[in-house]
């Protein structure tokens, strides 16, 4: 058996995600749960998010989920963080006015448009961009890694976040997409592996790295 | 490297069934919404809308086990319409695996809806649906309203102003369709796309009027649409969803291909 914890803190829809897991093989048993002892117990944990960063970050810290993430990884056990739990990782996010995360890896969240003062995100031919950035997009690896394993370069995955991640230590960046500028949309740390995409609706090359990722030791 | 311009079908079902009818080559059940759903998802469709026309409440439990079914078998993002009132609606419908729901009807009713479903949920699952029809005279300049009720009623709200509303209360993208063209094969009303892809900063779908793969072509070039979402000419098998990313591709338009 291979058993995936979905950690629940009461933040979107979780079923997606352990449907696509579970239509990957029958030995597969996902397991969608809050409760520390079961997370830890099991073999590998998706960090899934989605909502705004105060209400994930309040019941990360309500429900003990901060400790059970680095308790998991510093075990060494695979992590994939999803869209918003790829964000709350970071140190900080700029989203509802500013927001303390979990800061297991460098960087901050910065919200599209927001250089510009004006909230306005442009093209490099000066078009304005819709915020969110929602829809399937580029994914340009940047890093060898066994999450990668049959996915070509410059797959599309489905995106939909107004927010991105910026990292301060760029040997992180397992890929980057464009959008207006370029961004990290995926990051890598030991067994941690966090995207801004959603592997779960990206069809084909989503359901590859979910697959990958049910078959990886956390070694890079 | 580029954001892709999607391509969206719509089922429309009536107590878990597809109305309208699908004609595919070699399908078992034409009005079974699961196996439609996952052969446009094999086709390459980016996203599945599926509008519940269900009007008893009996039936609408059995939209949530289509859903789920759905959501079960399909891994492309699904939104699911029709008859969303409360958040205990949106609750329901996202449990059982909806990536969005769209509110039409419910948001005129009470504008306010769309800001506690967008602050309870988020903004990247609340989709407003509008329906508006022109209204202005030949002449003048052009304006459009919002109808309720399959185009029959009229509201008196200015179709920019109450987009830009449902905007600013927490829509995260904009379903738009013409009344006018509706069924009618001629094309989308690409002004009144233009005018509401210019007044918001979100995603916007454009619908209603597509008879052929160039008025998907128009819709994102000149309505400035950020997605297209037809039923007719792929359910009939008039054009495949392959041909008409390739035909949309050829034009110059980011596709997933």
């Amino acid at each position: 058996m291979n058993n995936v914890a979905v950690i629940d803190y009461g933040m979107g829809n979780l079923h997606s995600v352990s449907k696509a897991m579970e239509s990957l093989g029958d030995d597969v048993r996902v397991e969608i749960t809050s409760d520390a002892s079961r997370i830890l117990a099991a073999d590998r944990i998706i960090f899934p998010g989605v909502g705004a960063i105060r209400d994930c970050m309040a019941e990360i810290r309500r429900l003990g989920v901060d400790a059970i993430v680095s308790q998991a990884l510093a075990a060494s056990k695979p992590v994939l963080a999803i869209c918003v739990g790829m964000q709350a990782l970071m140190e900080s996010s700029e989203e509802n006015g500013h927001v303390e995360c979990l800061g297991l890896l460098p960087g901050t969240v910065k919200r599209f448009g927001g250089e510009t003062g004006n909230g306005v995100l442009l093209d490099v031919d000066g078009k304005r961009l819709k915020v969110p950035h929602m829809g399937w997009n580029q994914v340009q690896q940047r890093q060898a890694h066994p999450l990668w394993q049959g996915i070509e370069d410059n797959s599309r995955f489905y995106f939909v976040h107004s927010y991105f991640v910026a990292p301060t230590d760029a040997s992180l960046c397992a890929a980057t997409t464009d959008y207006g500028h370029t961004f990290a949309s995926a990051l890598s740390k030991g067994s941690l592996f966090a995207v801004q995409f959603h592997p779960e609706k990206s069809q084909h090359s989503g359901l590859q790295l979910l697959r990958n990722f049910l078959a990886w030791d956390g070694r890079a | 490297m580029a954001l892709a311009k999607r391509i969206i079908p719509c089922l429309d079902c009536d107590k878990g069934r597809v109305v309208k009818g699908v004609k595919f080559e070699d399908i078992r059940d034409a009005g079974d919404p699961v196996e439609i759903s996952r052969r446009y998802s094999d086709a390459g469709a980016d996203e599945i809308t599926f509008l519940d026309i269900t009007a008893s409440s009996e039936g609408r439990e059995t939209t949530v086990q289509t859903v789920e079914a759905i959501a079960g078998q399909v891994f492309i993002p699904l939104t699911v319409g029709g008859g969303i009132r409360t958040l205990e609606d949106i609750r329901t419908m996202l449990n059982a695996g909806a990536d969005k729901v769209s509110i039409n009807t419910a948001a005129v009713v009470n504008p306010e809806f769309v800001r506690e479903a967008a602050a309870r949920f988020g903004s990247q699952c609340i989709v407003v649906a509008v329906d508006a029809k022109k209204v202005s005279e030949a002449g003048e300049p052009d304006r459009w309203e919002i109808f309720t009720h399959g185009g029959r009623k009229p509201t008196g709200l200015d179709a920019i102003e109450w987009v830009k509303r449902m905007v600013s209360y927490g829509a995260g993208e904009i379903l738009l369709t013409s009344m006018d063209r509706d069924g009618t094969k001629i094309g989308f009303d690409l002004a009144l796309n233009r005018a509401v892809s210019d007044a918001v900063d979100v995603p916007v779908i454009a619908s209603g009027g597509v008879g052929e793969l160039q008025h998907l072509v128009d819709g994102v070039l000149e309505g400035g649409a950020d997605a297209v979402l037809a039923a007719s000419i792929f359910h009939f098998g008039e054009y495949t969803i392959p041909q008409a990313k390739q035909y949309m591709a050829e034009h110059g338009i980011e596709m997933r291909l």
